[in-house]
């Protein structure tokens, strides 16, 4: 059997095409894990689902090709939020309401802050507190 | 024992021997005090963090025909033009037009005063927008025009109060979160904020202002300024420990330089939500090390300072003087403490990361020649206390 795996994907709904039970069919159909971290998808208008979906290469490729009949933009690059390097003072303000530790101290002597976003789940706190506005939502 | 002038003359001939105030704590322990006191002539100290009380004053130059400012906005920010024609006194705490501040709580305040300076810095084109009741000499009654900081006769930064000595670490022991310049604390002490360079900071490697007074020459976000006053709510007579390190906020500085001199990267524009805009700063102070003492002083190090723990949910509003307890900032910076028997993470406003970069930038600019040390002028007081605001009875 395959081996499984995690991938971050973000959908974009165009507008009117969102009646269908995407989840659904990901999970019955296609076998796979999900875990939505984001979705707002609102008839008649632009939506967006941001989720991590786990199976083999195979399920999650003919996962993807299942979306794609809906005419959804399907990004890989799963970057929800974004941090900014340059903007960022690296105080450290934002690290204690971050509750992944996506956002962390990566050097104790430089206190230099780093993001993973592999171990972001998109809770937006970082988005509204951070002083500098150095992190931001794609939507 | 070394005076200013023969660092001076040593940093002039790119001689000069120059550490930060991280590196000097192991280095005085590898060659021992009275050698290192012999061997270093500077120790670079820093900071970058909010500092509310930090403005500039701005001129603008003439218009044909002329106008007496009588109320202004740069960006819809209102800036202060009780002063001459086309001065004015942009504040980083002032808010911008429109804003509905706290109205819908927590308020975002994204752009105030603070990030006008930051824009100012950064070289943007900015809206003034200025109003006059006329006068025969300045008839004009209104203008709105766009600048840069490069079309101003001055920019000039000037700062009542900054480089805070120490400061309170802030928590909430109240079972909703409280939105504070402190950032925003969560109930039931779930998180605790501090703010300060600590073993980096400026004041706190010179506690007793034996070299850092009124004169001294200082790196201001990338500018050479100088400290032009005692800042406000200086309180140099608090309470110490043996080492003479405040365990409160005690002693504060009043600085000033030139914003068209400045580096964008150390002038930051604040949003703090729930409480309102602010400007961070990069800040950095040499410290001469004219002799043992001086130099023993540099050595301090982040467990030797003791910052106190304050409930802002009731003793800092209600003005109480009452502290939790007492931590220190090696405690602080592994992001965790321990208050009354829970333990409570820890974040910080203020950036030791900038605030080594500018030690370093500063000890490179002092080893190239490039920044001397200016003796101060006045000492910055010992003595004095912080007096409340007291609410008294109309005189008869």
């Amino acid at each position: 059997m395959s081996e499984t795996m995690t991938r971050k994907l973000m959908l974009y709904f165009p507008k009117c095409e969102c009646e269908k039970p995407i989840i659904y069919h990901l999970v019955k159909d296609y076998g796979l894990i999900v875990n939505v971290f984001r979705a707002k998808v609102t008839p008649e208008e632009e939506g967006y689902l941001v989720l991590d979906v786990t199976g083999t290469e195979e399920q999650i490729q003919r996962g993807i090709e299942f979306v794609k009949t809906f005419n959804v933009t399907v990004n890989f690059s799963g970057k929800g939020v974004t941090w900014d390097s340059i903007r960022c003072t690296h105080c450290g303000y934002c690290v204690p309401y971050c509750p992944t530790g996506a956002l962390k101290i990566a050097d104790a002597a430089t206190r230099e802050v780093a993001y993973v976003e592999s171990e972001c789940i998109e809770c937006l706190a970082c988005v509204r507190l951070c002083p500098y506005g150095a992190c931001a939502s794609a939507f | 024992m070394k005076t200013y002038e023969q660092i001076n003359d040593r940093i002039a001939s790119g001689k000069a021997v120059v550490l930060t105030a991280d590196e000097i704590m192991d280095y005085v322990d590898r060659k021992g005090l009275e050698k290192a006191a012999q061997e270093v002539d500077v120790v670079t100290t820093a900071t970058f963090g909010p500092m509310c009380s930090s403005g500039c004053f701005l001129n603008f130059g003439h218009s044909r025909p002329r106008i007496r400012m009588t109320e202004a906005w740069i960006e819809d920010v209102l800036v202060y033009t009780g002063i001459a024609a086309v001065d004015v006194y942009l504040g980083a705490t002032q808010l911008r037009h429109g804003d509905p501040a706290n109205m819908y709580y927590p308020g975002e305040f994204r752009y105030g005063g603070g990030h006008v300076i930051e824009d100012l810095v950064a070289g943007k084109t900015l809206q003034l927008f200025a109003l006059s009741y006329g006068t025969d000499c300045y008839p004009l009654r209104e203008i709105r025009t766009y600048f840069t900081i490069h079309d101003l006769n001055q920019a000039i930064m000037v700062n009542p109060r900054n480089c805070y000595q120490n400061y309170n670490v802030a928590l909430n022991k109240s079972d909703r979160p409280i939105y504070t310049y402190m950032g925003l604390l969560e109930p039931d002490c779930k998180n605790a904020n501090y703010c300060s360079a600590g073993q980096l900071s400026p004041l706190l490697n010179d506690p007793y202002y034996e070299t850092i007074g009124v004169g001294t020459r200082v790196w201001l976000a990338g500018a050479q300024g100088h400290v032009y006053a005692e800042g406000t709510q200086h309180a140099g007579g608090c309470e110490r420990t043996a080492d003479g390190i405040p365990i409160g906020g005690a002693g504060t500085l009043a600085l000033t330089a030139d914003m068209k001199q400045m580096n964008k990267a150390f002038v930051r524009g604040v949003s703090l939500p729930g409480y309102g805009v602010s400007l961070a700063l990069g800040v950095g102070i040499p410290i001469p090390i004219l002799n043992e003492q001086i130099l023993q002083r540099t050595c301090v190090r982040d467990r030797d300072i003791w910052a106190p723990v304050v409930d802002y949910s009731s003793d800092y509003s209600q003005n109480t003087g009452k502290i939790v307890c007492q931590v220190n900032y090696e405690q602080l910076r592994s992001g965790r403490i321990q208050i009354d028997g829970k333990t409570v993470e820890v974040g910080s406003l203020s950036s030791y990361y900038k605030a080594l970069e500018i030690a370093h930038l500063l000890a490179d600019e002092i080893r190239r020649g490039d920044f001397l040390l200016a003796q101060p002028i006045a000492p910055l007081p010992k003595d004095t206390k912080m007096k409340p605001l007291v609410k008294r009875k109309p005189p008869l």
